[in-house]
């Protein structure tokens, strides 16, 4: 048969409830129109922002290329302060007349939003630079954004698992938090990064095992879950540091650094060699779990199962696949994620650990999965994104910029509503995410 | 009949001592208190078609979740070709040769047609799906049943006919020789049905014994070869397909029923109650599933709207109430306009609603009967003494309704979720007529409701038309548009097809609700063209 055949017949065809296709017309539904006026008011109000800003900007913002290590040193670039100010304060206007006039049709929207997000960095950047006596480093912008990005692309890789499989996994923060302690404690005694990011491994796969029991077996609410495994994560490992680590920090709070491990000839191409092949092993596997967390995912035959347990699992009950076991396997594969996610946390840093040290990206990572549609690659950008905007708020407060650093601080979240508002449209969660499967 | 008792009033003279076949023994399963199968005896031949007819809740479908291996029975003994195996989970049922066709469907909305058909029996190369060998299977069988399916179409994209030939495939794709069809007839247009019966008289020629599980008589009268009836757990006897229906109905119910309803010719009133002008709602995706919608009832007449499920009729309902915005057009009720009235406005405005699922919308489950029977009104007098409540009003508004609606409970105190479906929604019903409308709008009055009170809902949906209440329907049971209607609306798309007299034929009827135009559908049936050719010239190209 061929697809031209009569799989489908025109006149006969009920509708689905307006699914898209066939011969339903469309208009703009409340939810959507709310969604573009909130959007366009965002946009409309960041650029009243800048505009406000435009006054006390001085001066050239100057853009540092390279660092002054790099043995090809490419050019600083000037960017005259007012006129970028201004300029990216006109394309956030556009942007932001755009959405409220909801003439926008097709790729349009998705335009003017990523539109409205450059302009925002730029001018923002331009506004923070103009007239200091340092130039804005973008290459350290760049290979700090992928390293923040490392244990968020784990975490949200790891969510990406289990809520495929109809698991909620708010308990990432756990895992990291378990993970990065066992990874320091184990990598002091033995010295060894292997043992340690093994250690972590087994660590995050514990904590996964005990949201799949709870979850899966016992059919325990799973956020509530989630959160309980938070606390107690936060509770083992700090009572832990206290009693064991904390008096004897030399012996149990002393574990081996990651070096960065340059790629050879790669590491040497001018600003990509340093941004992207120059950095821990943790991150080139962060990149190339994306992938695979793909490739499984999608073409795979667990995959298929995987994704049919998180969206009907009682279609796949019927056709004799073991819900409870696809969903185990999925949690578990995500504990060896976050475990390695954790795991960075001490071995990228200084190789100690101290109490709640992993500050909340355990949630970042659940927010870049949620954002990313639970999607792995669209989730590695959004965790991408989370990094960026962190090492920016980071890199503005050595620039002196005349803003209080709690402000700096906020940023990160504010640019977080921008892009969900502009960048996402209509998020749709795998059907049984978060409904435990129970056999009559 | 006695329990264990050998098959004899199906004896198979021409078929050695043969232990091909299916036999159920004395199959008993209880939930909680309630037993839902009562030592059930069946045969399943090869080659047979075999109807399992009985009423919501008779236990139909929990018996065949336990050939199936959903469930476990409590006691009693299956045999299959000669062996005896309970399947304790659907793999070992479909190892044994058996494949279910679900009511609702077991498939996921997201995949493909070949990745839900291969699924649990995927051929992987070191884990890898291969997915070329899969969409070959789905043509092979596909060309070979004759059931025409894109293997790469999304589930979600398909109409529900075709998904349901999804769902047979699935079963044929594990060569199952027994094939139990769960009411597959629900979601289907007349043509459809005629078409899935042709299916299945294909497949049991082939040799396979099919299991048609239904409470429609005339599918029953137009398919089965033998037939089994099941009422409240229990075989309460075989029938042959040559049975009058009102036998089939009086086995089935356990009474002589009627499924006429009696009514006099309506008194219409001299100016519309309700009337819907141009009326259109968009759904969240912003697809118009019901668009530039005509309709008005006068006081004293029952319209029914007619269709199958999900072509806009539901949205129409809910934005009647206000329960999803009317993007455009006018609602009107007496005269006065009320599209943009909020539910509890519309309420005051003299609306009745009754929901289609009424467990989701149409009661508390773990409120009493008394309290559900005020949740339209609970804040007003007499029922609320400015912030409080008149409990005793409560209670004697209960104690009336209840004798008044025939509700068949312990107490009025009992959680609604304690009563059958019938009587939840006769607390429904006396809820909303039990003050004065000027329109009711009633979705799916009978849906999964016993025959008795099937009788009793409809003696009393005519009755508030009698009293001069418009009252608009929406069914896709056409046996009830039929006992009720006094004009119907047919509605695809979204749209109004046309509105015709109820003694419409059933042919036009099934043309106009696949959107064929009321002239052409009229003429289509009256230039004697054959149901087969209609529905050939609706779907070009089939076969």
């Amino acid at each position: 048969m061929s697809t031209s055949g009569p799989a489908t017949r025109s006149p006969q065809r009920p509708s689905d409830h307006g699914r898209e296709g066939g011969d339903l017309r469309f208009v703009e539904s409340t939810v959507k129109r709310r969604q573009r006026l909130s959007t366009g008011a965002l946009i409309g109000v960041v650029a009243l922002v800048l505009l406000i800003l435009l006054p006390s900007t001085t001066g050239a913002a100057r853009f540092a290329l390279s660092d002054a290590f790099d043995e090809v040193q490419l050019p600083t670039v000037q960017l005259p302060g007012v006129v970028t100010v201004a300029a990216c304060a006109a394309l956030l206007l556009g942007a932001a007349a755009g959405f409220l006039s909801g003439r926008m049709t097709g790729r349009l929207p998705a335009l003017a939003g990523t539109v409205a997000g450059f302009s925002l960095v730029i001018g923002f950047l331009t506004w923070a630079a103009a007239g200091r006596d340092l130039p804005f480093p973008v290459s350290n912008q760049f290979s700090g954004t992928l390293s923040l990005a490392t244990p968020l692309v784990f975490g949200a890789l790891c969510g990406v698992l289990c809520e495929r499989a109809g698991v909620v996994n708010v308990s990432i923060e756990g895992q990291f938090l378990a993970s990065a302690f066992a990874a320091a404690v184990v990598g002091s005694v033995t010295k060894s990064i292997p043992a340690a990011m093994l250690a972590a491994v087994l660590a995050g796969v514990a904590m996964a095992a005990l949201l799949a029991l709870f979850s899966i077996n016992y059919l325990v609410n799973q956020v509530v879950l989630g959160v309980v495994l938070n606390l107690l994560a936060v509770g083992v490992t700090g009572f832990l540091f206290d009693q064991l680590v904390q008096p004897a920090s030399s012996q149990y709070n002393n574990a081996p650094v990651l070096m960065s491990l340059p790629i050879p000839l790669l590491s040497q191409i001018p600003f990509f060699g340093n941004v992207l092949f120059d950095q821990t092993i943790l991150a080139y596997l962060a990149g190339v779990s994306v992938l695979v967390v793909w490739l499984v995912l999608f073409k795979t035959s667990w995959g298929l199962r995987v994704r049919s347990v998180g969206e009907h699992p009682e279609a796949a009950d019927t056709v004799g696949i073991s819900v409870r076991g696809v969903r185990w396997s999925a949690v578990l594969a995500g504990g060896v994620l976050a475990g390695l996610g954790g795991s960075f946390f001490t071995l990228a840093s200084t190789g100690s650990f101290s109490k709640e040290f992993t500050v909340g990206n355990g949630f970042i990572a659940l927010a870049a999965l949620i954002m990313g549609r639970w999607h792995p690659g669209l989730a590695a950008i959004m965790a991408l994104f989370f990094g960026f905007v962190t090492q920016m708020a980071s890199q503005l407060q050595t620039l002196n910029t005349p803003m209080p650093s709690q402000f700096l601080l906020i940023l990160p979240y504010v640019a977080t509503i921008i892009a969900v508002a502009g960048l996402v449209g209509r998020v749709r969660a795998p059907a049984a995410d978060g409904i435990p499967y129970e056999k009559s | 009949m006695t329990a264990g008792s050998p098959p004899t009033r199906d004896p198979a003279p021409t078929a050695p001592p043969s232990t091909e076949g299916l036999q159920l023994r004395a199959i008993t399963k209880r939930f909680g208190s309630l037993v839902a199968n009562d030592r059930i005896d069946l045969d399943i031949r090869p080659g047979e078609i075999h109807c399992l007819l009985g009423e919501n809740g008779a236990g139909k479908s929990t018996l065949m979740n336990v050939l199936y291996g959903m469930l476990s029975p409590d006691e009693g003994e299956i045999t299959i070709d000669g062996r005896s195996r309970i399947s304790r989970s659907p793999k070992e049922a479909m190892a044994a040769g058996i494949g279910m066709v679900h009511q609702h469907f077991m498939l996921v909305e997201v995949f493909t047609v070949a990745e839900n058909l291969i699924l649990g029996r995927e051929e992987a190369t070191g884990g890898v799906l291969n997915m070329r060998r899969a969409r070959r299977i789905v043509r092979e069988l596909s060309d070979r049943y004759r059931l025409a399916v894109d293997p790469d179409s999304l589930i979600e994209d398909l109409p529900v006919g075709v998904q349901q030939r999804v769902e047979i495939l699935k079963a044929l794709a594990n060569d199952a020789k027994y094939l139990i069809f769960d009411e597959p007839t629900a979601v289907l247009t007349p043509q459809e049905i005629d078409e899935l019966m042709e299916v299945m008289r294909s497949l049991r020629d082939e040799g396979r014994a099919i299991v048609f599980i239904t409470h429609k008589l005339r599918e029953v009268a137009a398919i089965a070869d033998k037939i089994t009836v099941i009422r409240r757990g229990k075989v309460v006897g075989v029938a042959r397909p040559t049975d009058t229906e009102a036998h089939l109905a009086e086995l089935m119910v356990g009474r002589a029923v009627s499924l006429r309803v009696d009514k006099e010719p309506p008194r219409l009133s001299a100016q519309p109650r309700l009337s819907i002008e141009g009326v259109s709602v968009a759904n969240n995706a912003g697809a118009l599933v019901v668009e530039d919608f005509d309709l008005s009832v006068s006081g004293g007449e029952i319209v029914c709207v007619a269709g199958v499920q999900g072509n806009g009729q539901t949205e129409l309902a809910e934005a009647l109430l206000g329960l999803i915005p009317i993007s455009r057009g006018t609602v009107t009720l007496d005269g006065r306009t009320v599209t943009k009235h909020t539910p509890r406005r519309k309420i005051a405005d003299g609306l009745g609603f009754v929901p289609e699922d009424r467990k989701h919308d149409g009661f508390v489950g773990s409120f009493s009967v008394a309290e559900n029977l005020v949740l339209n009104r609970y804040d007003q007098p007499p029922y609320a003494k400015g912030p409080a409540l008149d409990l005793a009003a409560i209670r004697g508004n209960a104690e009336e309704r209840v004798s008044e609606f025939d509700i068949r409970t312990q107490s009025v105190d009992d959680p609604l979720t304690s009563l059958s479906g019938g009587n939840q929604q006769k607390v429904v019903l006396a809820r909303e007529l039990s003050r004065s409308l000027s329109a009711l709008v009633a979705s799916q009055p009978t849906r999964g409701v016993d025959v008795g009170a099937i009788e009793f809902l409809h003696r009393r949906l005519v009755q508030e038309r009698n009293r001069g209440t418009a009252v608009l329907i929406v069914s896709t049971e056409l046996d009830e548009v039929e006992a009720l209607a006094d004009r119907i609306a047919v509605m695809y798309r979204g749209r109004l097809v046309g509105i015709v007299s109820p003694d419409t034929s059933r042919e036009v009827l099934g043309l106009m609700m696949a959107g064929v135009p009321t002239e052409e559908a009229l003429a289509a049936v009256s230039t004697g063209t054959t149901e087969q050719d209609a529905s050939a010239t609706a779907e070009p190209g089939c076969g």
